[in-house]
């Protein structure tokens, strides 16, 4: 456990030093948003439309930012060290806990961004949407980090990552944009329970499948 | 495989599609002479998923023995599924046009195999990115692992996103219904199991013969002439 706390610490230094992951995702949210309003500009688009595009975005975030964990250790070459170093189970939860705070920090701008410019995307459910971007998230988090370790390994990183991320996150994505959207339209914590349980069983399933095989991503 | 298991493949398959498709299979409301596809492509989806999981149980096999015979039978698994997986979209997408009114529908079972498809190209993918074949072999086995255990979760979440087209889903439930019930005559069933078996024999040949080639060209076999 303090490898893995160290692990955290350290990403989080090299973050806060260089803010390059944070810098680089809020450009291509601003982006990415600017071209979803542009492209609707003048439309009304329908609240479970809006669900939908705001999850489009918070994805292909994921995807542009969370590969680094790994990708960088490779490319500055210090994955021996690592290796040497801790554990390698420490290594992955290390690199999730940073991966999910960084996704939750970028999430939160995400969702403020989003409501104030899209006007018919109105929470009517708090509850509910709290809980389906925390374990959504989550899920995102642990899938993607897993799925990081495992391209950082191969050529062509970036085009390989949603590449392979995509099968694996459909699942929780269809969930989580079924319960934002519920949540969107006012739904109880009851009607969205379903989309909630897979969620968080989806989470509990990849964090358990990628502890048990992070070994033979991490070894050489 | 022996020669003779070879002429009875043949045989046995060839016997199948000319009953499948003249052999008169009674009145089915709703489907009529349209379900003859079950012949061709419900063993098809069979063949898709269960190459995936010979892909996946080969992977398994490497991560433990960490023998590249192991890595090369998962491999060509996946790729005879592949073939599969597209022969039966293809089908099932043709079907579909006349007895649905449009190719592509996202019905539950649609949706599956699109994930499965998209499962192999992912797969693929990695296996051309990766130069060294010791990293290959681990981590598209890891992946195909990874992938075998999230798709279950489509079984809870697609129901509740779309009702199903398939027949046997829904209210007119003319073959499969959900009691497991079959609505199929003796002579279309015995047709239809002895389809199963005859592709399945047809995919195992495929994978014995793909697995030798891949063996001679590593090497690892001598080309006996």
């Amino acid at each position: 456990m303090r490898g893995a706390a160290a692990v955290f610490t350290k990403d989080l230094y090299g973050e806060l030093r260089t803010r390059y992951a944070m810098n680089a995702l809020i450009m291509f949210v601003v982006v990415t948003l600017s071209i979803i309003l542009f492209s609707t500009a003048g439309e009304t688009v329908s609240p479970s439309l809006s669900a939908g595009i705001l999850w489009i975005i918070i994805f292909f975030a994921a995807m542009s930012g969370l590969s680094r964990s790994f990708v960088s250790e490779e490319e500055r070459g210090t994955t021996m060290t690592l290796q040497l170093w801790v554990k390698p189970i420490s290594v992955l939860l290390g690199k999730l806990a940073f991966n999910a705070l960084l996704i939750y920090v970028l999430n939160a701008m995400i969702i403020i961004a989003y409501l104030l410019t899209m006007p018919t995307f109105t929470i009517q459910s708090p509850i509910v949407f709290l809980l389906t971007i925390v374990l959504g998230s989550f899920g995102l988090a642990s899938a993607s980090t897993f799925i990081a370790a495992i391209i950082s390994k191969a050529n062509s990183k970036g085009t390989l990552y949603p590449v392979l991320s995509f099968p694996i996150l459909l699942p929780l994505l269809m969930s989580v944009i079924d319960a934002t959207r519920l949540s969107v339209e006012g739904a109880s914590i009851t009607d969205a329970a379903d989309d909630l349980k897979i969620m968080i069983s989806y989470a509990v399933v990849v964090t358990t499948i990628s502890i048990l095989l992070f070994d033979f991503v991490w070894r050489d | 495989m022996k020669t003779w298991l070879k002429i009875v493949i043949g045989v046995w398959i060839a016997g199948v599609v000319a009953l499948g498709i003249a052999m008169p299979i009674g009145y089915i409301p709703g489907l009529g002479e349209r379900a003859r596809i079950i012949f061709f492509h419900v063993p098809m989806s069979w063949l898709a998923v269960l190459a995936f999981f010979m892909s996946m149980w080969y992977g398994i096999g490497y991560l433990r023995r960490r023998d590249i015979k192991y890595d090369i039978k998962s491999a060509t698994s996946a790729e005879l599924g592949f073939i599969f997986s597209v022969l039966a979209t293809i089908t099932g997408s043709i079907w579909a046009k006349f007895n649905w009114g449009s190719f592509w529908n996202w019905d539950p079972r649609e949706t599956s195999i699109f994930v499965l498809l998209l499962i192999y190209g992912a797969f693929f993918s990695l296996r051309s990115a990766l130069e060294s074949e010791e990293k290959r072999a681990t981590l598209s086995a890891v992946y195909s692992i990874v992938a075998f255990v999230t798709v279950p979760f489509f079984v809870f979440i697609m129901p509740r996103m779309m009702t199903g087209l398939h027949p046997g889903e829904g209210s007119p439930a003319p073959i499969v219904n959900s009691n497991g019930k079959m609505y199929m005559d003796m002579n279309m069933r015995y047709v239809f199991y002895a389809s199963l078996i005859g592709f399945t024999a047809l995919y195992i040949w495929l994978f014995q013969l793909k697995t030798k080639l891949s063996l001679i060209a590593y090497g690892l076999v001598a080309d006996k002439k």
